[in-house]
């Protein structure tokens, strides 16, 4: 038996690959319901994050944080209501279908769900000969059959002529979601957009289909967005994790100091709520204590920071005014007022505070 | 590294009878049964006309009224016409006008009702709107109207479509709902991403999904078809150029073929069309199991005699280990 | 009456005893099949699992491991073509005979007695559990009606103490499930389960559908409420780290067949085969160092096309010949204290110590076990 492929034991932290897809400050607004009795929900807010060659950024929130809108925006679904997206520098709006499929060839998105991303009336062969039909135009013929083969061997799937006859519903999980990451990588694009690729996957494949996705990374140096619910993976997968919470970005950082220091009192109260197995031992109430006050649900608010209904060390200003993203050191920052509390150490660490606010 | 993977099964059996067998098992049992009663309905049509004995107009009054003989296997109408023969060659003119509307009223809810749920914003509310018009039609006396101006010479072809006509909508609202649905799949933002066309996405991505409602809407199109052209050819308004099953009923019933007992005139047309009914009936219903294996058997067991019903728990079958 | 004490929660793994005495439910070779016509196919394959009263029972396991089917097969709840095709299932409450009761044995109407009354499910979607015409204070109820003889007073006042008990404000009462959060509904779910004070409470995956913070406040609920009324618990979930966490004992499922059973503490720390440290290797940790990560290559198993001999022969680092011929009986851990048993004749405890350890040492042996 070969053994299985491990992560990456270090991220790519230093060397910074070119910058390829930029958001900045966008914003999302959806209309519920019509006429009179409508309201505005906001469910992104002021988002901006860049994506280097090479390197992983994981955008990592709850349902319900906007995180899969993020990538909606990103990947070109939908409009955002306010900000930019800027591709090589240059602000992406394309009018024309022509315009879009030259965006979609340089940002390919993988969706979450492995049962729902295929077709079930055909077989795998076709969306992987579609991609390439549409985006690498130059291949003609035997040539086209060549490219399946080989897009199937980089995600792993071999012998790649079987696979390419079986229908979605002979595959498994894992499988089928590695045809949707070769259906992405037949466009040959610089950025690829992972929305929750594993969620949906058994436990013990997960890491196996991630590391299709790391090798991937390192081989074609793609830009790629992690989005996740699950910080523990982002801490191993990502170089950047970016915390989002009811649509705006709470706190980013390198993703190992990020997990290990975290500022935002959001972000310490998913840490703390993750499982932890080395925290045997300990009589159960202990173990399965949070800090603060009962968590309630999700807040909608229109003023102030939007995690203060939930949040132990709100106060007044706090439900007045909606803190900025405020950077702590170098590469780290978090939008709250009361960092000084939250995390002491961090701000002594990172020297006297720095007054101006960061683009989020 | 690579690493090989095993695939999970065995490759199908190779050999269409071995695949034919598969598939014919998964087949429900009432499509299997529709399905071959329709099949020698069908088989009628084609080669009825070529079997008939006698001309179906032909009359005579020697043979008039006569009961089922050796000469006319199903008796005589009241004018000596040979039963049998009319009853082989209405078939024809039946079935083929069902099957005409069923294709042109399904093509025409497939179009439209695939665009406006596809399409979305304008085109669905004008879309919407022409086939809410036709719905709200009142169809019967619209039909008997209609029906009324064909020349009396012209065929199914016409009545084919003035039939399609009313029949169309229904299906449309249907197809439209399940492509509203189907639109926001997966896979279908899936073909987006790489940049397929909307008019790709719609044939290829989208309407392979719908071919058991589209299958299911045809067979309920013929039989409103069947049915509808019986009953206005029953109540005197079809044309009376050729014969068909209706108009054989027309006839039984205004010369009184029930009160002179004369059974054999309206019990096999009457029977036939009961039979056809039912038949797509059943089809229909097996194509909905086929499209929806949850409606099948729904959780009754069978075995070692017994029947257990879903509500029961678990049933325990030791010697099956 | 069961003679032995009841075991609560957090007791360390050294004082647990070999088999519990007199469990309150307690599964014996027990196996589950479906039906159909082309035969039947074996989902569930002769496992032994016994509730001590009061106890935290995990059950680990991924798709294909059949551990919601041998927990709702245990309680005679799966419809045809479902079938139970042997063992036994004895359940030992309070309010019941002193020698027990055979599930398996009962009819349909003593069965509804005993459902809900003294074993209670609680399901992983409470969206799909909860009638979403009927107001929360409705269900709970219907509940109380059908299992308790209570007054209208009475029964209002007991509705009450159960909001307060799982901690939804008591002016929800009244609220359809559409108009709870998730976590809420989940509540709700567990209320309805302790509504009448049962021995035993079926958890399958109650928190998965949740967020991560909500899933912790319910579990500290759970703990807190077991700490209260003392009943007994099964956990099915497929994310062990929880288990790990909340659970006296965990038993590992892989492919219908019970592969290791033991305290938390065992089997994180002695380890004893090689699915469940595949397993153990798949879930990053945040706090502590970086470990090596693995996961399991290859898919989980087809129950109609299962290898012969041990389910995980397939996909096992360690596997040899001989594993086709495992007959998949429960072997104690050598080494480990009582009650730590292992599908797995082969591996032993200190080479699945740690990922790096024994990937190293199955790749020195050239795959053969020490």
């Amino acid at each position: 038996m070969t053994a299985p492929e491990t992560m990456a034991s270090t991220p790519v932290a230093a060397s910074l690959g070119a910058l390829v897809l930029e958001a900045r400050g966008l914003c999302k607004d959806y209309r519920i319901g019509r006429g009179p009795g409508s309201s505005t929900v906001s469910a992104v807010r002021d988002v901006s994050l860049q994506l280097r060659r090479g390197s992983v950024v994981a955008l990592v929130g709850e349902s319900g944080s906007g995180k899969s809108t993020v990538a909606k925006l990103l990947a070109g679904q939908e409009w955002p209501t306010a900000g930019q997206i800027l591709l090589d520098g240059e602000p992406v709006r394309p009018s024309s279908r022509h315009a879009f499929r030259a965006f979609k060839s340089d940002v390919q998105m993988v969706f979450q769900d492995p049962f729902a991303s295929l077709n079930p009336t055909h077989r795998v062969r076709y969306p992987l000969e579609r991609a390439v039909r549409l985006h690498q135009r130059e291949l003609k013929g035997a040539a086209i059959g060549a490219e399946l083969v080989r897009l199937l061997e980089e995600v792993r799937m071999i012998p790649a002529e079987q696979f390419l006859m079986r229908y979605p519903h002979e595959l498994s999980g894992g499988q089928r979601q590695r045809i949707s990451i070769a259906r992405a990588l037949a466009v040959k694009p610089r950025v690829l957009l992972a929305d929750e690729p594993v969620s949906m996957l058994d436990v013990s494949i997960r890491l196996e289909v991630l590391d299709v996705i790391d090798q991937l990374r390192a081989r074609f140096d793609l830009a790629v967005l992690y989005i996740t619910h699950d910080i523990a993976s982002a801490r191993y997968f990502a170089n950047e994790t970016l915390v989002m919470y009811a649509g705006e970005i709470v706190e980013r950082g390198p993703s190992e100091d990020l997990t290990q220091n975290p500022a935002h009192p959001y972000t310490q109260l998913l840490l703390a709520a993750a499982p932890d197995p080395d925290r045997l031992g300990a009589p159960v109430d202990e173990r399965l204590k949070l800090g603060g006050r009962p968590v309630a649900g999700t807040s909608a608010r229109t003023a102030g920071c939007r995690f203060s209904d939930r949040c132990p060390l709100a106060e007044d200003r706090c439900r007045a005014e909606s803190p900025p993203l405020r950077a702590i050191g170098e590469q780290r920052a978090a939008a709250c007022w009361r960092l000084e509390v939250a995390a002491p150490g961090l701000l002594a660490d990172a020297g006297a505070e720095r007054s101006t606010p960061m683009p989020r | 590294m690579a690493v090989a993977l095993p695939i999970q099964r065995a490759p199908r059996a190779a050999g269409s009878l071995s695949r034919l067998r598969a598939v014919s098992r998964g087949v429900p049992g009432k499509a299997k049964v529709g399905g071959a009663i329709l099949g020698l309905f069908i088989l009628i049509a084609i080669i009825g006309p070529a079997l008939a004995p006698y001309d179906p107009s032909a009359t005579s009054l020697q043979t008039s009224a006569l009961g089922p003989s050796a000469h006319h296997l199903l008796g005589t109408t009241s004018t000596g016409q040979d039963v049998l023969s009319q009853l082989l060659v209405g078939m024809r003119s039946t079935v083929v006008l069902g099957l005409l509307t069923g294709v042109i009223a399904t093509t025409l809810a497939v179009v439209v009702g695939l665009s406006a749920g596809f399409l979305g914003g304008a085109a669905d509310e004008a879309l919407s709107l022409f086939s809410n018009v036709f719905l709200v039609l009142p169809a019967l006396p619209l039909l008997i109207v209609l029906l009324g101006y064909l020349p009396p010479t012209s065929g199914e072809l016409p009545v084919a479509i003035v039939l399609s006509a009313l029949g169309w909508p229904w299906g449309a609202r249907v197809i439209r709902a399940q492509t509203l649905t189907l639109r926001n799949r997966d896979y279908v933002l899936a073909a987006r991403e790489l940049g397929e066309r909307n008019w790709r996405i719609i044939l290829f991505e989208i309407l392979p999904n719908e071919v058991s409602l589209i299958a299911a809407g045809f067979v309920g199109t013929v039989l409103y078809a069947i049915l509808t052209s019986v009953a206005l050819a029953f109540i005197g308004v079809a044309s009376f150029s050729g014969w068909s099953l209706g108009t054989m009923l027309y006839w039984a019933q205004s010369q009184e073929a029930i009160e002179t007992g004369a059974w054999w005139w309206y019990v096999p047309p009457g029977v036939s069309v009961a039979l056809l009914g039912m038949s797509l009936v059943l089809l229909n219903f097996g194509l909905d199991e086929l499209g929806n294996p949850r409606l099948r058997d729904s959780g009754r067991l069978k075995l070692r005699g017994r029947t257990w019903r879903a509500s029961d728990p678990t049933p325990i079958v030791r010697e099956m280990a | 009456m069961s003679g032995a004490k009841p075991i609560t929660a957090g007791t360390p793994a050294a004082s647990l005893d070999a088999r519990p005495q007199l469990p309150v439910l307690d599964i014996r070779d027990l196996s589950i099949a479906f039906a159909g016509e082309h035969g039947n196919v074996g989902v569930v394959r002769h496992v032994d699992l016994g509730l001590a009263p009061g106890e935290v029972v995990g059950l680990a396991g991924e798709s294909g491991s059949g551990k919601s089917t041998l927990a709702l097969g245990a309680c005679r709840l799966l419809r045809p073509p479902a079938v139970i095709t042997g063992g036994s299932v004895i359940y030992r409450g309070r309010r019941v005979s002193a020698s027990g009761v055979e599930i398996l044995d009962l009819s349909g109407r003593q069965l509804r007695e005993l459902r809900w009354r003294e074993i209670a499910i609680v399901f992983q979607s409470a969206m799909n559990a909860l009638n979403p015409v009927l107001r929360i204070s409705d269900q709970l109820g219907d509940v109380l009606d059908a299992h308790l003889d209570l007054g209208r007073e009475e029964k209002r006042e007991r509705l009450m103490s159960l909001l307060d008990l799982v901690g939804i404000p008591r002016q929800r009462l009244r609220s359809y499930p559409h108009e709870l959060s998730g976590g809420m509904r989940q509540r709700v779910m567990i209320a309805m389960a302790l509504s009448t004070e049962p021995e035993v409470v079926i958890m399958d995956e109650p928190t998965t559908a949740l967020d991560v913070v909500v899933q912790r406040e319910i579990l500290a609920e759970i703990a807190a409420l077991q700490k209260q009324l003392k009943f007994a618990v099964l956990f099915i979930t497929h994310d062990l780290s929880l288990l790990l966490e909340i659970a006296d004992r965990i038993a590992i499922l892989y492919g219908g067949r019970l592969v290791e059973l033991g305290s938390a503490e065992q089997i994180h720390h002695q380890t004893a085969h090689p699915y469940t440290r595949g397993l153990l290797d798949s879930f990053p940790s945040v706090r502590g160092p970086r470990r090596e990560l693995a996961g399991i290559s290859g898919s989980p198993p087809d129950p109609r096309d299962m290898p012969p001999g041990c389910p995980f022969e397939p996909r096992c680092r360690f596997a040899t010949e001989n594993c086709q011929a495992v007959d998949m009986r429960l072997l104690a851990v050598p080494g480990s204290a009582a009650g730590h048993v292992t599908a797995c004749p082969y591996v032993k405890s200190d080479m699945l110590a740690t990922a790096d350890a024994s990937r190293a040492a199955a790749a020195s042996n050239g795959g053969r076990p020490a």
